[in-house]
């Protein structure tokens, strides 16, 4: 097992990992709707399965906010 | 300025802090800020700027106050409910302070009418509820070079940056809005009140530093908070060189109006 972190928490995983399958691992909601840094860089959509996630890699999901006014 | 003996007073606790003084005050009071939404994050941004005293504070929405905005849109009283929330905004602004020169416009922000209105403010804060607009106030106010705030509150959570010319955009971190209805707001999925008050003052100590150019912005950092936890994460975030608005190649370079969520969950009537 590897760690990496995810929002800032430790997670042991497989490495190497696809980062479609680290999103099924943390059971995002709604996957098609999250924005994702890896080490700080953004992933297009497009490579979330081609992206593979190493040891102590640094992973953000960043979900959409909406709400405020009505 | 001149400020006078009841203005002093006034702003005593502002001008006493070393960092803002009698000229950090003066540039609160000579400052102009576009509120838009008078809602959940705009309630709370507006009460605190006009007890601070800017200058002139603008206030966009289309909508009037309804019986179930009240849990957490503290700026409309019960009395308020069917008046049009900006006009219940500005009689409350006016009572805090009327020092301040309120602006209304009772009216959604578009792609025709927001260069318009946003040229005449030195801050915008995105007080809205719906990704169409987020992304409308993000792309105009990168194409006029306005510093501003995003804030988006839902359920439990809340996030926030800043933008100012130059940092990570709404649009480098989030794209595109997502599909209608792919994400709910807070009519459709709720939203605990207080979470909007955390957020909006956030949002206005925001725009007081920006004013008084005191401290660092939340600028290349989105803020994000759960009140379940109470757990605060800052998530650096990059100006992203392909950004479709502020990228090195830009494809956005007119604003868009996205189509807006329709099916909004009414509860009253």
């Amino acid at each position: 097992m590897s760690a990496i972190l995810v929002n800032d928490k430790v997670q042991e995983i497989e490495a190497p990992i696809s980062l479609i399958d680290l999103i099924k691992l943390n059971n995002v909601e709604q996957p098609e709707m999250v924005s994702i840094q890896v080490n700080g860089e953004f992933v297009a959509r497009e490579n979330f399965e081609s992206t593979l996630i190493n040891a102590d890699d640094e992973v953000d999901f960043l979900y959409f906010m909406g709400g405020g006014s009505r | 300025m001149d400020f006078n003996e009841d203005q002093i007073q006034r702003y005593s606790r502002h001008i006493l802090l070393q960092d803002v003084g009698v000229e950090g005050q003066e540039k609160i009071s000579n400052g102009k800020v576009l509120i838009i939404g008078a809602g959940g994050l705009g309630a709370p941004v507006a009460l605190y700027l006009a007890a601070a005293g800017v200058g002139t504070i603008g206030i966009i929405d289309g909508d009037v106050v309804d019986l179930s905005n009240l849990q957490r849109q503290v700026i409309h009283f019960t009395p308020d409910v069917n008046k049009a929330k900006v006009l219940s905004a500005k009689e409350k602004i006016n009572l805090i302070n009327p020092d301040v020169e309120v602006i209304t416009y009772y009216d959604l922000l578009t792609a025709s009418n927001a260069f318009e209105i946003i040229k005449d403010y030195d801050f915008v804060v995105d007080g809205t509820d719906n990704f169409p607009v987020k992304f409308l106030i993000n792309d105009a106010c990168v194409m006029a070079g306005k510093p501003f705030s995003h804030g988006g509150i839902l359920r439990f959570d809340g996030q926030t940056i800043t933008v100012v010319p130059g940092t990570a955009c709404y649009r480098c971190v989030f794209h595109a809005p997502p599909p209608a209805n792919a994400v709910p707001t807070c009519s459709q999925a709720g939203v605990l009140g207080a979470i909007a008050g955390m957020l909006g003052t956030i949002q206005a100590a925001e725009v007081l530093k920006y004013l008084t150019g005191v401290g660092n912005l939340l600028t290349n950092r989105l803020l994000t908070f759960n009140a379940k936890t109470m757990d605060f994460r800052t998530i650096k975030v990059k100006h992203n060189s392909k950004c479709q608005v502020c990228g090195d190649h830009p494809t956005i370079t007119e604003l868009i109006d996205y189509e807006q969520a329709t099916c909004e969950l009414k509860t009253n009537n």
